[in-house]
């Protein structure tokens, strides 16, 4: 078994950075805090030998407040990493440090990454590292995760570090009477044999660790003991000041091992970050910059993604098409099998991957404003209007990931604090546009509105944000009633994209689509083929098919919304699988009608710009994919939570679609 | 030194955290990303929405509830 190297580090430290960096594995790196929302593993090698490296939440303590912050210290604790990394913000030390602090007092093998130390040096800000180590007991080392500095030096001392004792780390005082307590505590915990030291059980028991207290009350023993109740009782009066005294002894220590080891500036140097936030973040202009430069992005992957390389895709699908088919001519392949190819296979999942081009844009565009530290500043300018529907701004940046792929926006609400804030943001997540459900506007506006595309894509994403809204509002005076949980936001400086994290954002989001359109997408166009064409003797992809039955049953629901037909029925029915299965489902069944139809060209024959409107917000709104829902039930615990959520988005997109189509025809549109 | 809360300074003033009166987990969050008693902390921006702060060379944006609730002593 290879040993285990874990990351711990607070958020926008460089983690994920340097994880990448040791790993060579793609991760998602986000210029905001608390994109690791997940711990991911991966494998690196040094010395000819293979670690394993994994990579925790990013937090700014080892207590039990967020989900993350727990998920991160029982891996420290109760996974037994050999070492641990810990990522510390050279421009910031003396907060990053306090989570070290924390290490120490979990007995951890800590090595401590000096991560940024370039962004330092340009800010005059300079770090003793040498000292640091004599002060902390544990090695530290200087990088740059993101040109991949000092990784072999890191390596070396990590390894140094796992195969040596445990020893020579700074020991924390709380002030005489506290250390007094903790060891009375700890002589008492001792008599139980808890999954814990018990000196950090007893420590965390004075800080009134919620989760720690939840251990130690299952303790029989321990809960019948006079002793006990009586440390408790003397204890009780003081348990609050115990609390913040500790927290404070950390600082203090913290600050009397930087007070001659870090010297910054007098006068902190004026840096292109503030410049640009008296712009970007300002009361009036942050909000409408926002929208501005959202609209850009979704021009601009129009342009370059649609107008630019689409045809070019189109041509692409079409003649492996034709490979294929004079390929199995050539072996006289029966008869089935060529049209399942043509039709199943290259008019279904060929439609999907029709629009690969426009999807790499799009996430190259999103990972550069991402990387440049931007998507805080959106989440600044948002809480505004975030808190008059009874949300926060850092409800926002799930919303963002939620374009991506609701699967990581739910889990991004993680950094939620309040169950509140927490529930709503994971049951609105699923009205933000997907990248999978691209493909199908972009059908729609091929079909009806071609020179506006653009437009129609933000506004689509638009009427997304505005449904969320107005559901969080509803959500937070019903369901979810209570105060939401305080905006603290760290705003990291402005940073110049690089190339290689752009690439990597978007290969994050393009992985998962082309995967999906190779097993899921794939599996789920056979299935509906296999239907499309039985039983044997019907016309195939006719109404008459299995296929056909079943789309006729469900289509009447769609009538009043104007697109009452078969197919519509069950391209959005197979949709609930995976929504790239909407544009490959429809791509099968209509491109079976007639040979050679384009896609394109037969929903121009079926809808109307009145019905594809409608039939847009209905894909927008309606029911999430299995894999998102089955992540809601992870994330809220409840299968009843992921059940609702179906049934009610379902219900908003059907009554809005209705409402689109009804109101749409009266008013003398079609 | 006289105590005001954060949401009454200006821009540019510089300050000490003296004492957070948020509530119990609020004010350990904030003690726990460095608003510790003590620490200082520069006004970034005060106008409409979050308060942005500078605080030991990083940026912090803080919900105005919060931020009112945070007593600080001016600097001389
Ligand atoms: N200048 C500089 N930037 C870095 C360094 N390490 C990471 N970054 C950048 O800092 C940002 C946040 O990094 P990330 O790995 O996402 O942080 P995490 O939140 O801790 O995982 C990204 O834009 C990185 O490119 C470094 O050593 N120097």
């Amino acid at each position: 078994m290879s040993m285990t190297i874990a990351l711990v580090g607070n958020p926008n430290s460089g983690k994920t950075t340097l994880f990448n960096a040791l790993t060579g594995a793609n991760q998602h790196v986000g210029n905001w805090p608390g994109v690791t929302v997940e711990r991911k593993e991966g494998q690196t090698r040094y010395k000819n030998q293979v670690y394993t490296v994994v990579d925790l939440p990013g937090t700014y303590s080892l207590g039990a407040f967020s989900e993350d912050e727990v998920v991160a210290r029982e891996f420290i604790l109760t996974g037994n990493p050999d070492v641990v990394i810990n990522v510390v913000d050279a421009t910031n030390i003396e907060r990053n440090l306090y989570l070290t602090t924390q290490l120490l007092e979990m007995g951890a093998k800590v090595v401590v990454a000096l991560n940024m130390v370039d962004e330092a040096e340009a800010r005059e800000i300079s770090v003793d590292e040498k000292a640091l180590t004599k002060r902390l007991g544990i090695p530290v080392i200087p990088t740059v995760a993101s040109r991949r500095r000092g990784m072999d030096e890191l390596m070396e001392a990590a390894t140094a570090v796992m195969y040596a004792p445990l020893n020579g780390h700074a020991r924390l005082s709380y002030g005489e009477s506290i250390d007094r307590k903790i060891a009375e505590l700890k002589n008492l915990l001792t008599k139980e044999d808890f999954a814990y030291p018990p000196g950090w059980l007893a420590l965390k028991l004075l800080e009134g660790d919620a989760y720690a207290q939840s251990v130690v009350d299952q303790s029989q023993t321990l809960q019948g003991s006079p002793a006990y109740g009586r440390f408790w009782n003397e204890v009780a009066a003081h348990a609050e000041d115990y609390q913040l005294e500790i927290v404070d002894s950390r600082y203090k220590f913290v600050g009397e091992i930087t007070k001659d080891t870090v010297r910054r500036p007098k006068v902190a140097v004026q840096t292109t970050t503030d410049r640009v936030d008296r712009v970007l973040t300002h009361k009036y202009w942050g909000m409408p910059i926002f929208a501005v430069i959202m609209f850009i992005v979704f021009q601009l992957t129009f342009v370059i993604g649609e107008d630019l390389l689409g045809e070019v895709m189109v041509t692409g699908v079409d003649y492996i098409g034709e490979v294929f088919e004079s390929l199995l001519l050539a072996v006289h392949a029966p008869q089935w099998l060529i049209d399942f190819t043509a039709n199943g296979i290259v008019a279904g999942v060929g439609a999907v991957i029709e629009f690969v081009p426009l999807i790499v844009i799009l996430y190259m565009l999103m990972g550069f404003l991402e990387d440049s530290g931007y998507m805080a500043r959106a989440a600044y300018v948002m809480d505004n209007t975030m808190r008059l529907v009874g949300l926060q701004g850092k409800t926002f940046i799930s919303m963002i990931v939620g374009f991506g792929c609701n699967v990581p926006g739910v889990m991004a609400t993680r950094t939620l604090e309040s169950k509140k804030d927490r529930m709503i943001a994971i049951l609105i997540n699923p009205f933000m546009s997907c990248g999978a459900k691209i493909p199908i506007y972009l059908v729609f506006i091929a079909a009806f509105f071609p020179s506006h595309g653009g437009l129609i894509l933000f506004s689509v994403y638009a009427l997304g944000i505005a449904i969320a809204f107005l559901m969080g509002k509803i959500f937070s005076k019903t369901l979810f009633k209570g105060e939401s949980s305080h905006f603290i936001m760290e705003l990291p400086p402005y940073r110049k994209p690089t190339l290689r994290n752009v690439l990597r954002n978007m290969w994050d989001n393009v992985s998962g689509f082309l995967t999906r359109a190779g097993t899921t997408i794939f599996a789920v166009v056979s299935l509906l083929w296999v239907l499309a064409v039985l039983p044997a003797g019907v016309e195939p992809y006719g109404a008459e098919s299995i296929l056909g039955r079943i789309g006729l049953l469900i289509a009447p629901i769609f009538k009043p919304a104007g697109f009452g037909s078969w197919q519509a029925a069950v391209g959005l029915f197979s949709g609930i699988a995976a929504k790239e299965a909407v544009v490959a489902t429809l791509g099968m069944v209509y491109a079976g009608v007639e040979a050679g139809t384009e896609l394109v060209a037969a929903i121009r024959e079926v809808f109307t710009p009145l019905t594809a409107v409608s039939f847009m917000v209905m894909t927008l709104l309606y029911t999430p994919c299995a894999a998102t829902l089955g992540t809601i039930r992870k994330e809220t615990g409840s299968t009843k939570w992921a059940l609702f959520s179906a049934v009610y988005t379902f219900t908003i997109a059907w009554v809005l679609a209705v409402f689109i189509f009804q109101v749409g025809s009266l008013l003398g549109f079609s | 030194m006289k105590y005001l809360s954060l949401t009454s300074l200006h821009v540019g003033d510089i300050c000490k955290v003296a004492r957070i009166q948020a509530g119990r987990s609020a004010t350990r969050r904030l003690y726990e990303m460095g608003f510790n008693t003590g620490a200082q902390v520069k006004v970034l921006k005060n106008d409409r929405g979050p308060i942005i702060v500078g605080l030991g060379g990083q940026k912090v944006a803080l919900g105005r509830g919060l931020a009112e609730k945070m007593l600080v002593g001016i600097e001389q």
